[in-house]
């Protein structure tokens, strides 16, 4: 069942009990302790004891470390150790950021503190850990490290001749990965096409420029054998299993706990190797140290992402049908696969997103990913998706152009039809059940695209230049095993829920997926009081803390909502079958005749009260001697949930942007952007729409401003928010957000994920509406990623 | 260096404060260290995302930017000072009903920012409060929702006056 949803008052559905909340806008539990400054971040949190760490860090993207001297720095004010890497790798063993499925992937063994060479500038060579931060930093300006510098591997165009230097020398060459693919008859495609275009696309490498930096306070007690690790993580259990493999530990001996987090965006569910270093030195030094990066430390360690070259080509006849797409992606990744979820996923899911939303059967795909002496990249929100969809996208627009069609009709004539289901792509991927005609209408019809065309029009005979531009997309949300675990990583897909009745009435649940901002806490807390039978003010939510959740994956991969909400959602109902059957007990009425609404066991048919939870609990934990022989009160409830069905549950939208471009500057001002979505059923519509906002703006982002500016020498040129430019409030147009809702049939609850669709979509649209601008003035087409004004006046022949 | 350290007197939150600090450390870094008030946040820490955004003498300033040492005599009012006088409790409800914040980290300095325009009365337009908020980052929200709750307490606080 598909249906058109309000942009955000309820959506009923099948899900509502009386008291349901799901469809509904519920503010989330923890925002005024937020307003009011009382968030534990952290970077807020101090222990006794507590030592802060600071880092040396090479200053050449690729260098031997002769000699470091640490004599004055281990005499200065406050310094409590100086340790180097050969030093720390006492404490910790290596790691290897490889998984199985993405076949012939490689990398090399990467230590928290650099051993004998520095293969990236930002990378840690030594670590101060002092009373203070300000004390670790100043004793850092007196370790005095002796580099002898190496050739530096920087353009990945040329990562693969043999007359490069390779840099880890036990790979045998600069190759992390490589994935081909040719479905159908693709050189016929073309051959039988009306028109082919053939461009090269660029994504500026960016990164994730969290507000809060990555920070960490790792606490080793000596007297328990036991490690407390506070860290602004995605994913505390996968952390959990990290810390112990490569101490050495069991996991009973590992506790992470993860409280506010400033946000993550893909940023935090990495290994960093400082992180990794400050635990093993709270190991070595007995007491517990924290690190928090500092902003200019971030831009040279946080992950990057989104190097990507793309060669790419599409063809389509007269009539509008695309024949065939070709891409040929190269992305340089830094010197190491990032472990463990691998730097490889990122050109894997190019090959296999590039062309999912259309029928087109012939697909031809090369990535190839190479090891460069920059920071890392691995995955950050939206893997993939906006490099995808912008190449995607890109072709489909510069070809309705071609062809002389509307885009929006051309892509009429390609899309999956909405009665189509299941389906699979050329490459692919398997879908359950999308909506790209419905999401397109409706699109049309909220942005009233006739008539912004006919203003369009009015405004070129003035000289005024706006562009319209358009993305359809497609993205992966809540994955199976299918993603890391049949790879061999220790990443699970499964999540759990604990409910528990209080002797009050009231309910807590336990849940393994975390909370960053996006209102993960929100959603849990619905649709437990909504399985569960009572108001929402009486649920409250535990997450991120191993020793009190039950196991599971975190927040990432639009996961949360999907994955965590059914498994609440299963443990919410069988505390009501357990409450019902006690109240039964009770009452000596039949289980299936009672009911929990709002708090109170009431008939099923008549909706009287019969017995508040209050009392329930009262007798179930104070008088239990009072309950019939035989009846034992489980007022505890544990649930788990995994995705089997299909390996991902794919979500659909599209999205528009409305723009116009000074072309005697370059400059370009976002008048408006619009995105309808289909993420299943929706638990929280004003969530939902908070998350495409945010998204899209980090899409924008993308598109227009943000870039990792390297030299030849690997140097990051822009490594501060001075020169980095981020979104600003005054540059970003208001949104508006549409739904349609296709539910997942893998679970009771039919929620998808809608983290990322706004970041998928926006580069894309927002790259499509300036070409779209600059059509009549015959400029080549931007496709080099940032749109920066130079390049647009470049387009233009201005400059 | 380290060993140069002067005393400040200063007003903080209504409460006399009297410290040794640093010559080089930063207000923002005082607050949150010396007073524990963590409501503070630093994001940057060179004046660009306004995440430290607290009050002195009544002027927003980037406590990052700051000196300790020249808030010495100074009247400083941080999130947890006005939250406690209620004076932005109008805008904390518009900011959670509207869910103006996702993981907060941005929103103290982004309140304290608010209040600032608000105070000198009227209702801004939308491209004001978004030109008022421009020094301050928020990765989050992607801006609307701050602008729509900025723009609603404006609207609510004309007609109460």
């Amino acid at each position: 069942m598909m249906d058109i949803a309000e942009d955000s008052p309820a959506v009923l559905s099948a899900l509502d009990r009386p008291n349901s909340y799901i469809g509904r806008s519920v503010p989330r539990p923890n925002l005024q302790r937020l307003t009011q400054g009382r968030g534990q971040y952290v970077s807020d949190v101090a222990l006794p004891r507590m030592a802060h760490t600071a880092f040396v860090r090479s200053p050449h993207a690729h260098a031997r470390i002769v000699k470091i001297e640490t004599t004055r720095a281990k005499q200065a004010l406050g310094v409590i150790a100086v340790v180097t890497g050969a030093e720390l790798a006492q404490v910790m063993t290596p790691w290897v950021g490889v998984l199985t499925h993405l076949k012939g992937l490689k990398s090399a063994p990467q230590h928290p503190i650099a051993v004998e060479r520095a293969c990236w500038q930002g990378e840690a060579v030594c670590a101060v850990v002092a009373r203070t931060r300000a004390q670790a930093e100043d004793a850092c300006e007196l370790v005095e490290v002796t580099y002898e510098e190496l050739p530096a591997v920087v353009d990945p165009e040329t990562a693969l001749d043999a007359n490069t230097p390779v840099i880890q020398a036990s790979l045998g060459d600069n190759l992390c990965f490589e994935r081909k693919l040719d479905v159908g008859t693709v050189d016929n495609a073309f051959a039988e096409s009306d028109v082919v275009i053939e461009t090269t696309f660029r994504f500026g490498r960016h990164t994730g420029v969290t507000n809060e930096p990555r920070s960490i306070v790792a606490d080793w007690s000596q007297g328990e054998q036991r490690l407390t690790v506070y860290q602004g993580t995605q994913a505390p259990h996968m952390m959990q299993d990290l810390f112990a493999k490569h101490l050495n530990l069991r996991h009973d001996q590992v506790r992470v706990v993860t409280k506010d987090v400033g946000g993550s965006f893909g940023i935090k569910v990495h290994t960093y190797a400082d992180e990794m270093a400050t635990v093993a030195l709270s190991k070595l030094l007995k007491r517990p140290v924290k690190f928090v990066a500092d902003r200019l430390e971030s831009f040279v360690t946080d992950i990057h992402a989104r190097d990507h070259r793309i060669k790419a080509k599409i063809g389509v006849k007269n009539d509008g049908t695309i024949t065939a797409f070709e891409v040929d992606d190269l992305t340089g990744i830094g010197p190491y696969s990032v472990y463990p979820r691998t730097s490889g996923i990122e050109a894997n899911q190019v090959v296999n997103l590039v062309g999912g939303p259309y029928t087109c059967p012939n697909y031809r795909a090369q990535a190839r990913v190479v090891f460069t002496n920059k920071n890392v990249m691995c995955q950050y929100r939206a893997v993939g998706h906006p490099i995808a969809v912008a190449v995607t996208e890109g072709l489909v627009e510069l070809a309705a152009a071609k062809i002389g069609m509307d885009p929006l009709e051309l892509r009429r004539r390609n899309l999956f039809a909405d009665d189509a289901y299941p389906a699979q792509s050329a490459s692919g991927l398997k879908f359950e059940l999308l909506s790209h005609h419905a999401a397109l209408a409706h699109l049309d019809s909220m942005m009233n695209y006739a008539s912004l065309r006919a203003e369009q029009a009015r405004l070129r005979e003035k000289g005024i230049y706006r562009g319209i531009g358009f993305a359809s997309f497609i993205e992966v949300t809540n994955p199976s095993a299918a993603f890391y675990g049949v790879g061999g990583a220790r990443i699970t897909s499964q999540d759990g829920a604990t409910v528990k009745l209080d002797a009050q009435g009231a309910i807590s649940v336990h849940t393994g997926v975390t909370e960053q901002g996006q209102g993960a806490e929100a959603v849990i807390a619905q649709v437990t009081a909504s399985a569960f039978g009572v108001p929402i003010e009486k649920v409250r939510v535990v997450t991120g803390d191993t020793d009190n959740t039950p196991y599971g994956g975190g927040t990432w991969a639009s996961r949360a909502a999907g994955i965590g909400g059914e498994a609440a959602w299963q443990a919410g109902k069988a505390l009501r079958e357990n409450v019902v059957a006690l109240a039964a007990a009770m009452l000596q009425a039949k289980p299936g005749d009672l009911d929990i609404y709002n708090g109170i066991v009431v008939d099923r048919a008549t909706g009287a009260e019969r017995l508040p939870l209050e009392e329930l609990a009262r007798v179930a934990y104070f008088r239990p001697d009072t309950l019939p022989a035989g009846i034992q009160a489980e007022l505890v409830a544990t649930r788990h949930y995994v995705p089997r069905g299909w390996p991902f549950a794919f979500t659909n939208g599209i999205q528009a942007s409305y723009l116009e471009v000074d072309i005697d500057t370059g400059f370009v001002k976002l008048l408006k952007h619009w995105c309808v979505e289909d993420c299943g059923t929706i638990v929280n519509p004003q969530l939902v729409d908070e998350q495409i906002r945010g998204g899209i703006v980090q899409g924008i982002g993308a598109a227009l401003y943000e870039q990792c500016v390297y030299d030849e020498r690997g140097q990051m040129l822009n490594a501060s928010m001075m020169d980095y430019l981020v979104p600003m409030a005054a540059e970003m147009p208001d949104i508006e957000c549409g739904h349609v809702v296709s539910p997942t049939a893998d679970s009771e609850l039919g929620a998808k994920g809608a983290g990322e669709a706004g970041t998928a979509g926006a580069p894309a649209c927002v790259m499509n509406a300036i070409n779209d601008a600059l059509r009549p003035l015959d400029a080549a087409p931007l496709v080099d990623m940032p749109f920066a004004p130079g390049k647009i006046l470049a387009a233009l022949g201005k400059v | 260096m380290s060993d140069f350290l002067l005393d400040i007197s200063l007003t903080v939150n209504g409460e006399q404060v009297s410290e040794r600090v640093e010559a080089r450390k930063s207000l923002a870094d005082f607050l949150r260290e010396d007073l524990a008030l963590t409501g503070t946040h630093t994001g940057c820490e060179h004046g660009v995302c306004g995440t430290c955004t607290v009050r002195v003498n009544g002027e927003i300033v980037r406590a990052c930017l700051t000196l300790a040492v020249q808030c010495d005599g100074a009247t400083v009012e941080t999130i947890e000072g006005l939250s406690d006088a209620g004076e932005v409790a109008d805008l904390q409800a518009a900011f959670a009903q509207r869910n103006a914040l996702q993981c907060g980290y941005c929103t103290p300095g982004m309140l304290i920012a608010a209040q600032d325009l608000l105070a000198r009365g009227g209702i801004p337009s939308r491209d004001a409060i978004r030109d008022h908020l421009s020094g301050n980052y928020c990765r989050c929200t992607g801006y609307q929702a701050i602008v729509d709750a900025v723009e609603a307490i404006a609207k609510q606080r004309a007609e109460e006056a």
